[in-house]
């Protein structure tokens, strides 16, 4: 009785999703709504494409760097529940057939985001619809206005909160001020003086928050959280449409374009030669999928052929190609083994090619 | 005194965020006091899942390193994350 009379006279404690990338903004605008007393859960999505963890999960050249989830890390640093979502069968669509079109590589950047507000919105909707009040209020995400080219700049504003569907229960705390108010704003759920009115690709408006705030370790990655802002990664991924004469992938794809040097010899196939240890522990788990040729007469790399070979010419030409690029290099002929994914191998003895008959061209990416 | 259910979860191959994603789908489906053990290849997973834990509220009971293995046995706390 006494704790329902209690709850009665509280104000109703208002709820948000912030879209939590693990790097700084996301962070920020999650601060800020906690400062204000908002009550934040974090949802970070999953694409096939984040650069997060994986290539430090597999390079060896990498283990000394500390292995973190930076948005797992973010939410334990704020006090906040995360939920992680795989959305990477639903992205391919925003991939392959995005409505704004791509930035400078193969970066859908204003899809990407409508979408993962759209996810989000989605979330808090069938929330409400099971949990009612313990439901969620509005969004939160860290864009600022003139950070990024493609998608965070003032006409993009409104068109990610139309098309998500969010409306105006997407609230942008970093550069809310400069943007109409939202129903946070309006309600009174937020102190709209309290919020911030950051613009450009200028950081210390942020790095000076971020010290307010008391915070001083941080992710900061150079060109954003996802490798098709890469322009390397962008070029194998086109060239994989290439070769395929259709534009789609598989999560293995895009998995394998993040790890070893790719090269194409021939237009049918092309070879992904690992570059050391934690890479040839990966692409091990792809040889029943794919053809691999490792090196048995010295240490050497192992090879995924991704494609086929029209003839015996072109094996020998791959298993020479490989051997380039293992410890017997400079010998005049190495053994490889050539294995099929249903495990049949045989033995090739080849003379290693020489650096200059591995054409720059070759090189994908 | 009540036995616990241990369930298996095989996350290997994956790498980072799916072993933790797997996992909490999994985790949804699974009662309070339940536990789990989750086997990965990645071993950032070793870094992800206690991590995870800590913020939802799960206990980690074990964890460690057999070859090219390792693995996370946890107890899921009162909130399995079921809301969506």
């Amino acid at each position: 009785m006494t704790s329902s009379v209690t709850e009665s006279i509280q104000p109703i404690k208002r709820r948000a999703i912030a879209l939590v990338s693990g790097g700084l903004d996301s962070m920020l605008a999650v601060k800020v709504m906690q400062e204000q007393g908002i009550e934040v859960e974090g949802v970070n999505f999953f694409t096939g494409f984040c650069v997060e963890g994986h290539t430090h999960a597999i390079r060896k050249k990498d283990q000394n760097k500390e292995k973190r989830n930076n948005a797992l890390w973010v939410a334990e640093q704020l006090g906040i529940k995360m939920h992680i979502i795989d959305i990477s069968e639903e992205y391919k669509d925003v991939v392959l057939n995005p409505k704004h079109g791509y930035g400078a590589n193969l970066n859908p950047c204003l899809d990407c985001k409508i979408f993962m507000v759209n996810q989000a919105t989605l979330m808090i909707n069938k929330a409400r619809e099971l949990a009612g009040d313990r439901g969620f209020d509005f969004i939160v995400t860290g864009e600022v206005i003139g950070q990024r080219p493609k998608s965070q700049r003032k006409e993009t504003m409104p068109i990610i909160s139309q098309e998500s569907g969010a409306d105006d229960r997407l609230l942008r705390p970093l550069c809310a001020r400069n943007l109409p108010p939202t129903l946070p704003e309006r309600e009174g759920w937020v102190n709209r003086e309290a919020l911030y009115g950051f613009t450009g690709r200028n950081r210390k408006p942020q790095m000076a928050l971020a010290k307010e705030f008391g915070l001083d370790d941080f992710a900061q990655p150079a060109g954003g959280c996802c490798f098709l802002t890469d322009e390397s990664y962008s070029n194998k991924l086109a060239d994989l449409w290439k070769a395929r004469n259709e534009r789609r992938y598989e999560l293995d794809d895009i998995m394998l374009l993040k790890v070893g040097r790719h090269l194409r010899p021939q237009p049918h196939y092309k070879l992904i030669i690992s570059r050391e240890e934690g890479e040839n522990r990966f692409l091990e788990g792809y040889r029943y999928q794919f053809t691999s040729i490792t090196t048995v007469s010295c240490p050497g790399p192992l090879a995924l052929v991704d494609g086929n070979f029209e003839s015996e010419a072109e094996l020998q030409q791959a298993a020479a190609i490989i051997a380039r690029y293992s410890k017997g290099r400079s010998l005049d002929e190495v053994t490889l083994e050539v294995r099929s994914p249903d495990g049949v191998a045989r033995q090739v003895t080849v003379a290693p090619v020489q650096p200059d008959a591995v054409p720059l061209a070759w090189n994908v990416g | 005194m009540m036995t616990e259910a241990l369930h298996e979860l095989d996350v290997r191959r994956m790498l980072c965020p799916m072993p933790v994603i797997k996992t909490q789908n999994k985790v949804r489906t699974l009662a309070t006091g339940d536990c789990l053990r989750v086997v990965c290849t990645d071993p950032g997973a070793l870094n992800d899942i206690p991590a995870w834990c800590r913020i939802n509220g799960h206990e980690v009971l074990e964890t460690g390193e057999a070859g090219n293995e390792v693995f996370v046995v946890l107890r899921v706390g009162e909130d399995n994350g079921a809301l969506f």
